[in-house]
């Protein structure tokens, strides 16, 4: 199991070097720059001799190859550099939208859970019924509904018309403030989960060893206790794994709606800053959490499922 | 209770007059819940490292500069001075101090603002602040490296500082930036981005990154008996959308409208009695580069003027939540000559100049332009057929935010539609057109005109205030005629406030940035703001 995991671990490193260079590759040619961001709301001029010295601050000034080499280096010793933005380290820009963002996507994905897996279950426990329809519609509604525009009508909803929320913010201490929020991410992988919970375990309930178990007189609760869910793990686990693991990078038009302070919100506004220490490390963050998760679930695998060996 | 801003009699007072709900005693205590609407985040809590709006909003609370803006008088006043003194050459100034305190308890003096002027004019440290320092004699020896420390600053004693200037011009407009703001000499300048040391009426409590910033009173406020919150909260939101809901729902104090709700706002009775309006001094418009052959030719530029129709646009698009423009100035500058008139919407006019000008059929272009809704993509899009109909082409260049200025700044643009500050200092504006002041800087057309340059210079070096505002004046009209810019419109900046706030001001340099010293709340709020 440690031999894997330092595979594993060994295996992000690539990843993680190609996310760097194309990142430092598409801000090399795309248009624009710290600098012109700084007169972009065309309010301040800004010095030419500030321009200067802050080229020459940031190393702007450097050959591309040579600020790659020096950023390199940096990450190899564990830095990120520093925001040219604030003038701090990246990492301390970071490191308090860090926790925010994983409760989010934490929260949306119990959501996701609690509702998408049960739906999903009885759906295909009733095929064809009124129900497995109307949770199939459901799901179909949940993945290509706007997250922005359930945002909205959840705001709309619950804390205007009913007052039961509040309809923005964050406070670390507060349960009310995530619930929209993780309601409005939720929505789409709870629907994801429901129809590949359903999936499965239809594919299941139709498998030999599953027909036999009811042939020999296996009451139908206890067969889907310790035949058919157990079988189904596998597959929602994955389903969750990549849905959790993306749901940081995919928080972005949430946070920003609900003034929700995670990296998904910080990556936009160092993108439209060409802020690139930042935009390299929240993305950096990005991929080690979906890389992360993803061996996590590798390792879960082998939990659940005897014949999977993930050494 | 209609405190809807009386706009247009007060713009010619210099700025709308001062009118939300002023007419009661200002009650002490509660929490007032402001909003930061320009994105999610702030750069910095050190306002001196960065120069955006967004950041001011929060930085007014904390920080204290030597002059500050009066929004009633539309006028530059003394802050953390109590007088000043000017030599008869009107080129230096002796200001006492205020007695004031830090929010950590340090006593504010003299040697305060020296540091802290020559902190934003140090080259090494590339502060954006450093543009209101150039003034100053001395600054740009020290910029050069020939000097180790900003000559024009002078310390009598521990409440008087002395300090030369290079030029007649009021230093106010420079020195009451909350970009200039002046910090303590013994305060850890590698905490100002997070703990912030001001002497405003607000300190720090608490820092969300990307969602708020909680404040409380500063008890030590050198204005006795403010702020009279206890407590100010500014939440970070960027989403219109989102602000409406909250607002609707009294989560938040203020919300800044855009035209869209604007309107709706407007047909609200429930909410359209607690509306604040004012003309911002920004001057949206359509910069025309001279490096091309027609835009060298003022017929062309002025051909353009005349073949939009602006007021239509406003109405239509921008659903009166704009000022047409007349000319560059704002209606609010007091250089703004009230008898001039807006370029008439005349395509055949349009058709006569481009035909003498030799471009009757022939003149393409493109403008480049950010997505903003009132100054970017959707009015190049309306004005496209408006001057298909006198023969010139256009196309969009569509880009994002910095994409605009990088493009402008290295010259690589046909024409660009922006919201450039015009104000509120005359001089400093319209020394944008002036042909030595450089396209990095802000003379973003490259306009060159012998007759603007000389009226800009005499404007400069003359005493008289009255007679240096009759000198902007007709250098505002002369860039009228000479149209280096379609003059589109001025902002009308609108907020919409809950009915137990009070002390709201009118401020023309930015509506969102406000004297929160000054707010109040009645005892009509709600229990959460108690």
């Amino acid at each position: 199991m440690l031999r894997f995991i330092f595979r594993r671990t060994l295996q992000m490193i690539p990843t993680l070097l190609a996310v760097v260079l194309i990142i430092f590759v598409i801000f090399s040619v795309v248009p624009g720059s710290f600098i012109s961001s700084l007169m972009a709301e065309g309010r301040n001029a800004t010095n030419a001799d500030v321009m200067a010295h802050l080229n020459e601050q940031f190393g702007l000034d450097k050959p591309l190859p040579v600020r790659l080499w020096d950023y390199l280096w940096g990450l190899a010793h564990f830095d990120l550099g520093i925001s040219y933005r604030t003038r701090e380290p990246v990492w301390n820009v970071i490191e308090p939208r860090l926790w925010p963002s994983i409760k989010l996507a934490l929260a949306a994905m119990g959501f996701a859970g609690v509702v998408g897996i049960p739906l999903g279950f009885l759906a295909a426990l009733k095929p064809g019924s009124v129900f497995d329809t109307g949770t199939m519609m459901l799901a179909v509604s949940g993945l290509s509904v706007p997250e922005f525009w359930l945002g909205l009508l959840l705001m709309y909803v619950f804390a205007l018309q009913l007052g039961l929320l509040p309809s923005f913010g964050y406070q670390a201490d507060s349960i009310r403030h995530i619930i929209l929020p993780a309601i409005a991410l939720g929505v789409s992988p709870m629907a994801l989960l429901a129809r590949t919970t359903r999936a499965g375990v239809l594919d299941v309930m139709n498998a030999d060893f599953v027909r036999t178990a009811r042939a020999k007189g296996l009451s139908e609760p206890r067969l889907v206790r310790a035949h058919v869910t157990r079988n189904v793990l596998v597959l929602i686990l994955t389903t969750l794994g990549l849905q959790i693991g993306s749901l940081m990078g995919q928080a972005i038009v949430i946070e920003k709606l609900f003034s929700w302070p995670g990296i998904g919100s910080l990556l936009v506004d160092s993108v439209s800053a060409r802020d690139i220490p930042v935009v390299q490390g929240a993305v950096i963050v990005i991929v080690l959490w979906f890389l992360v998760i993803n061996m996590l679930v590798d390792v879960a695998y082998a939990a659940i499922d005897p014949r999977i060996k993930v050494a | 209770m209609l405190t809807r801003l009386g706009l247009i009699s007060a713009l010619a007072l210099g700025t709308a007059t001062a009118a939300l709900a002023q007419d009661a005693t200002p009650k002490d205590g509660g929490r007032f819940v402001f909003t930061a609407p320009y994105g999610n985040s702030i750069t910095s809590l050190d306002i001196t490292a960065t120069p955006h709006t967004q950041d001011e909003i929060v930085a007014k609370a904390i920080n204290r500069s030597l002059y500050k803006w009066n929004p009633e008088s539309g006028k530059p006043e003394l802050d953390l001075a109590e007088s000043v003194e000017t030599t008869d050459d009107g080129k230096t100034y002796t200001y006492k101090l205020r007695e004031a305190t830090f929010h950590n308890g340090d006593k504010f003096d003299a040697d305060d603002v020296i540091w802290s002027y020559n902190r934003l004019a140090d080259p090494k440290k590339a502060l954006p602040g450093a543009e209101q320092m150039l003034q100053i004699a001395g600054v740009a020896e020290f910029q050069a490296g020939k000097a180790d420390h900003i000559s024009g600053l002078k310390k009598i004693d521990d409440r008087t500082i002395e300090i030369t200037f290079i030029n007649l011009a009021e230093p106010g407009w420079n020195l009451m930036s909350n970009y200039a703001p002046i910090y303590s000499k013994d305060y850890p300048e590698d905490q100002l981005a997070s703990k912030p040391n001001g002497l405003g009426p607000f300190k720090l409590a608490n820092y969300v990154p990307g969602s708020k910033v909680e404040l409380v009173k500063f008890d030590g406020y050198f204005e006795k008996g403010k702020p009279h919150l206890d407590k100010l909260d500014i939440m970070l939101m960027g989403e219109a959308s989102a602000r409406d809901v909250a607002f609707r729902n009294g989560e938040i104090d203020v919300n800044v409208l855009g035209p869209v709700q604007y309107e709706a706002y407007g047909q609200d009775p429930a909410l359209k009695d607690h509306i604040s309006e004012v003309a911002e001094v920004y001057t949206r418009n359509v910069g025309f580069n001279t490096k091309i052959e027609a835009f060298k030719d003022k017929r062309v530029r002025q051909a353009i003027n005349y073949a939009i129709n602006k007021d239509l646009i406003v109405e239509k698009l921008l659903k009166n939540k704009a000022y047409s423009a007349v000319s560059w100035l704002p209606v609010s500058s007091p250089a703004f000559d009230k008898d001039a008139k807006p370029y008439a919407y005349d395509p055949e006019k349009a058709k006569e100049l481009l035909k003498a000008a030799g471009f009757e059929t022939s003149l393409k272009f493109s403008v480049t332009a950010t997505p903003n809704e009132s100054w970017g993509v959707p009015i190049v899009e309306a004005i496209i057929p408006m001057l298909a109909k006198v023969g010139v082409e256009v196309t969009t260049d569509p880009v994002e935010g910095s994409v605009l200025s990088d493009k402008i700044l290295s010259d690589n643009f046909d024409a660009y539609i922006w919201s450039n500050s015009s104000g509120p200092d005359p001089l400093k504006y319209l020394n944008c057109f002036h042909s030595k002041t450089s396209q990095t800087a802000c003379n973003y057309v490259k306009f060159s005109n012998a007759d603007f340059d000389k009226l800009i210079e005499q404007a400069g070096n003359e005493t008289d205030p009255a007679k240096q505002n009759d000198l902007l004046r007709q250098a505002n009209n002369l860039l009228q005629e000479e149209a280096p810019v379609w003059f589109f419109n001025y902002n009308k900046a609108v907020m919409a406030y809950q009915p137990w706030v009070h002390g709201l001001k009118p401020n023309a340099m930015e509506l969102a940035i406000q004297d929160y010293e000054d707010i109040w709340i009645d005892d009509s709020a709600p229990a959460s703001r108690k």
